[in-house]
């Protein structure tokens, strides 16, 4: 099932069948050779997990900090940021606060610059928080309208923050 | 389990009705959750899993959600049973998987219109699927549904990161939506790719039928939102709803039209060719049939063929697959016998025993 790709020693990720004389030929293939075949994009779009671990891996490389971001663990259920590398899945809810580092850059990067939650608040989690969100929301709102030269929308805007503050 | 008389028609996703319904097969909504104070699924050990099902059971049932939410526990059932929930796209491969031994079930609901896994990936997988291009009257249905689950069930969440989940790809809202997308045009003219490569631009996933990792068979693809944190649900909806799918309809429309207008008669000779076959076939495997219902179904919305509709050849596309065939015929059969009452079964349904 796993094939290695047939020009180089790492796993294919592309399969394809070339016809020759009649004949069909599988070809396997890993992500650098089947983009230089033309078979993908320059930019080719992987599974999640595996666009995780290659991003994972390539922000620790072979820097000092990541190979301390490998040793982290969650002390709430003994999950190791080795293991996440892995699986691209987290142990419990704390892993969330233990992980920070090293997680942060990576959820950046795969929400788009997105850093902080700006939707649903359950609510039990209390006004509080609620109104802060929606908080977050409405000054990205601005942010997005003062770029767009939208004065108008942003006056409103900025009317709303004031009457949540 | 009793989904034995469901597999004479589709669930309400493949109605074949709803707006844009020649190009958007179903739209779909879900939202992914875990209980506070466990861990993740994966990390949780069996008795765990069996706090969160039990907390999440008598929560579901608990909740007039529909008028009759079935409760299935997967461990429980037969391979049969699961694959036949996994066909029609009620669970995941992955809940469906023979060698998962673990405490895990699906809630659902009356019409299947929604269904809630417990235990897949996060302790809480709520999907909810409609027919066409309906995508906010689903998030209102599931927003709902989050709402009475969360009156007695504590939710992770962080002020920070929003509701928590397994992987930090879902973390935020949770919220994955998604569209059935019928592209044969696009196909036919070469253009997918193309699509394909813009839709990744922004921040899309293209799959195929049956979700990650799956090939796209009979011109289907799903095409779902990758960002669920640092927007609200409702600007990723309207994004999602209001830009990005109604560019890839109006692609595909032009296609069309650009398919009768310069090659008309091969786009005929292909509809016809394949009407013939899925008429008149003795013995046929499932990707050729998805194959021909694609052009068949491309045949009948651009109304090159008539005397069938698209309910029944949405129909078709499930009904065809291997569990809902061994429980419609209501025996065991092997891939070769599979062949020989698919390709009657097809007949049947299209009128031309």
């Amino acid at each position: 099932m796993n094939h290695k790709c047939d020009e180089c020693d790492r796993p294919a990720t592309h399969r394809a069948v070339d016809v020759v004389d009649g004949k069909k030929i599988p070809v396997h293939l890993c992500d650098i050779h089947a983009a230089e075949h033309g078979l993908t994009g320059a930019n080719p779009h992987l599974p999640v997990s595996e666009l995780l671990n290659n991003f994972v891996q390539k922000h620790s490389g072979a820097d000092t900090q990541s190979r301390s971001a490998e040793n982290l663990h969650c002390e709430s259920c003994g999950a190791s940021f080795a293991e996440f590398r892995e699986s691209s899945l987290l142990g419990c809810a704390d892993c969330y606060g233990a992980f920070e580092g090293p997680l942060s850059a990576l959820m950046e990067r795969a929400h788009e610059g997105g850093t902080h939650h700006a939707g649903k608040v359950p609510r039990r989690a209390g006004v509080g928080e609620r109104r802060q969100v929606a908080m977050r929301l409405l000054r990205r709102r601005l942010e997005d309208a003062v770029q767009s030269e939208d004065y108008e929308t942003a006056a409103q805007i900025r009317d709303e923050i004031e009457g949540l503050a | 389990m009793n989904f034995r008389g469901h597999t004479e028609n589709a669930g309400e996703w493949l109605r074949g009705s709803g707006p844009h319904a020649d190009v958007v097969l179903s739209s779909r909504v879900r939202l992914a959750r875990n209980l506070a104070g466990l861990p993740f699924v994966a990390k949780a050990n069996r008795r765990q899993r069996y706090e969160v099902l039990e907390s999440c059971r008598m929560q579901i049932l608990a909740k007039p959600l529909s008028e009759n939410t079935q409760f299935v526990h997967l461990n429980d059932a037969t391979p049969m049973d699961r694959q036949l929930l996994v066909e029609r796209h009620l669970i995941s491969r992955q809940h469906g998987a023979a060698k998962n031994d673990m405490p895990r079930a699906v809630a659902v609901g009356s019409e299947e219109t929604f269904a809630i896994m417990v235990n897949e990936e996060d302790h809480l997988r709520i999907q909810v699927l409609r027919s066409g291009m309906q995508l906010s009257d689903a998030f209102d249905q599931i927003n709902g549904i989050d709402d009475m689950l969360e009156e007695k069930l504590d939710y992770a969440y962080s002020r920070r990161f929003g509701y928590l989940t397994a992987c930090p790809t879902n973390v935020g809202t949770g919220i994955r939506v998604s569209v059935m997308l019928h592209l044969p045009a696009l196909q036919l003219t070469g253009e997918i790719d193309k699509v394909k490569r813009a839709a990744r631009d922004m921040h899309l996933a293209v799959r195929g039928m049956f979700g990650e990792g799956s090939d796209a068979q009979g011109d289907l693809y799903q095409v779902s939102n990758q960002t669920t944190l640092g927007k609200g649900e409702e600007e990723i909806l309207a994004d999602f709803e209001q830009t990005v799918v109604p560019q890839i309809i109006n692609y595909e429309r032009q296609a069309r039209q650009a398919l009768i207008r310069d090659r008309g008669p091969q786009l005929d000779d292909k509809i016809w060719r394949a009407w013939g076959l899925l008429t008149h076939a003795r013995v046929i495997g499932t990707k050729e049939v998805l194959s021909l219902l694609s052009h068949v179904r491309l045949g009948v919305n651009l109304g090159r063929i008539e005397g069938v509709d698209t309910r029944t050849l949405n129909e078709l596309f499930l009904l065809t697959q291997p569990a809902h065939l061994q429980q419609h015929s209501q025996e065991e059969m092997d891939p070769g016998a599979r062949r020989i009452a698919r390709a009657q079964l097809i007949r049947q349904r299209l009128g031309r025993v």
